[in-house]
């Protein structure tokens, strides 16, 4: 006979329930794929600041016969070049493995001519770039120093700013999710006025009356962000595999214990209801009389 | 119980009550009468704090009205059994959930003899499952009293309680208030019933307060 939960006395809104949940499952499948994007931004960023520090290569093209004298003479020259930690002649098989993802398998790497790679390893202290050039141009006029640091640089720096619009984009989706429940809310209470009216003229606390929406809203944004959050992870897991797709799309996904980062968004979806909720149900309530 | 002090009114306008110095004590039973529009829901609404005073001082249970709080206001109202004029009910919930009301918003459990006592008592115990927009004006009314009394309130304000009500009705529905009486609340009832008021008047020591130019005199025997 007598009402069981509090939240009864206020009667369930129809349509605009549904609204909410379906809000929140969208802003949680969203949220999943910035923060997979923030995640992986920040991976290649580490990578490619990592690799950036400590390596070099030097391309040598020069005619058959004098490839071998001339990379000699550039082995020679990194030995005593300040600043180097290792030099080291990549071998022939090395090299096809690099060129294969280009020009496939059954490359005839004694018939072309193809550069010989060296692969310089950097100390702390670093070497003189600029000086090490001329060197170059000097004894083996067909050696280059690529350094990585040129086009490694920009691409860190990108990599970077990626994440930390993914990051940007996982609160202003939060963002949205708090206007949205907001306003959800506020409808509810306008629509609900004469029952919050009655509530009062019997001697309910605006706690009691907020408690009834906040309950509602936290519970609709929770079931709603958990479906989101859920087929959001489904989503990511059922991208191409790492190896299959190449290049940056490899790394968009979770990876070990990031995958448990996504189940955060529920609850975090469920404290924004809860606090939005409560501040539009006391504000509403106190203009209200 | 609920003392008035001077106590003048607006809705921003020119004054609709001006002047009334008056006193509720406890156990005492008042009729509040005057023209459709001369103020009497108005009265009422000082009585529970929906409205506050734009001059002078009502004090409800020995506090000022002014010095009320939010919450202050809930916890009068407990103690203050309220019949509005147009018995609004919560539409969704059966008769049974809108009676017990005023104990589920204090959060108290609803003991189940108490309710079906009560409601047997205002004579709608058969319609305890029914839903209020399926009621008839007068079973509203008693839902209305039956809720305004399960919380044992110190003082009860019944507006117009017989206004949708035949005669018969009307002398059940006030000898439910005058038994409420006898049991020692304090009652309030406004109507501009006079034949109502003469009747009951010979069954309680009543008095009658009437409004007439903003002002709220005791009623002699030129009733
Ligand atoms: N919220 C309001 N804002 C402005 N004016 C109001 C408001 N409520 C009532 N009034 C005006 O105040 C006057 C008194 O209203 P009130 O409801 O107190 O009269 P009443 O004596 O209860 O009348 P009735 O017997 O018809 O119920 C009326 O003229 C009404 O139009
Ligand atoms: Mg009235």
């Amino acid at each position: 006979m007598a009402l069981r939960h509090a939240e009864r006395v206020v009667p369930p809104s129809g349509p605009s329930a549904w609204l909410t949940t379906l809000t929140s499952a969208a802003m949680a499948f969203l949220a999943v794929f910035a923060l997979a994007l923030a995640l992986a931004s920040g991976r290649l960023a580490d990578r490619w600041t990592e690799g950036l520090a400590n390596s070099a290569t030097i391309r040598i093209s020069a005619p058959a016969d004098q490839m071998d004298r001339q990379t000699q003479a550039v082995l020679d020259l990194l030995a005593t070049t300040p600043g180097v930690a290792s030099a080291r002649a990549m071998t022939d098989e090395e090299q096809r493995k690099l060129l294969e993802p280009w020009f496939g398998p059954d490359l005839p790497l004694d018939t072309l001519p193809i550069p010989r790679l060296i692969e310089v390893t950097q100390d702390a202290a670093g070497y003189d770039g600029e000086g090490l050039r001329l060197r170059l141009a000097a004894e083996a006029p067909g050696a280059i120093l690529d350094d990585h640091t040129r086009w490694r640089v920009p691409l860190a720096v990108a990599a970077g700013r990626l994440r930390i619009l993914g990051l940007v984009s996982v609160v202003l989706i939060l963002g949205t999710m708090a206007g949205m429940i907001t306003l959800a809310a506020n409808a509810a209470l306008a629509t609900n006025a004469q029952v919050i009216r009655v509530l009062r003229l019997v001697g309910a606390r605006d706690a009691f009356i907020a408690r009834a929406f906040v309950r509602r809203f936290t519970l609709r944004a929770l079931s709603g962000a958990a479906m989101g959050t859920a087929l959001g992870m489904l989503a990511v897991a059922a991208l191409p595999s790492a190896d299959a797709a190449g290049g940056f799309l490899t790394g968009l996904g979770f990876q070990g214990a990031g995958w448990l980062l996504p189940l955060v968004l529920p609850p975090l979806a469920a404290v924004v209801a809860f606090v939005t909720t409560r501040n539009a149900a006391f504000g509403k309530l106190r203009e209200m009389m | 119980m609920i003392a008035f002090d001077n106590v003048a009114y607006s809705y921003g306008g020119a004054e609709l009550l001006s002047e009334v110095s008056l006193q509720l004590a406890p156990g005492s039973f008042h009729f509040l009468t005057g023209p459709s529009g001369s103020g009497k829901s108005t009265f009422l609404k000082l009585c529970y704090a929906e409205l506050r005073p734009t001059a002078g001082q009502i004090s409800i249970f020995d506090r000022d009205v002014r010095s009320l709080g939010r919450d202050d206001i809930a916890r009068t109202r407990r103690r203050i059994g309220i019949v509005h004029q147009d018995c609004q009910f919560l539409d969704h919930l059966p008769l049974a959930a809108n009676v017990a009301l005023p104990l589920t918003v204090a959060e108290r459990d609803t003991p189940v003899q108490d309710l079906s006592d009560l409601l047997a008592w205002v004579g709608l115990a058969h319609l305890a499952d029914a839903l209020p927009p399926s009621l008839s004006g007068g079973e509203r009314q008693r839902a209305a009293l039956a809720r305004a009394v399960i919380i044992a309130p110190d003082v009860i304000l019944a507006d117009e309680p017989t206004g949708n009500v035949d005669w018969e009705m009307s002398l059940r529905l006030l000898s439910l208030l005058v038994e409420l009486n006898r049991m020692g609340k304090t009652i309030l009832v406004a109507t501009h019933d006079l034949t109502l008021i003469r009747t009951v008047k010979q069954q309680v020591a009543a008095r009658v307060l009437r409004i007439r130019n903003r002002r709220i005199q005791l009623a002699g025997a030129d009733l």
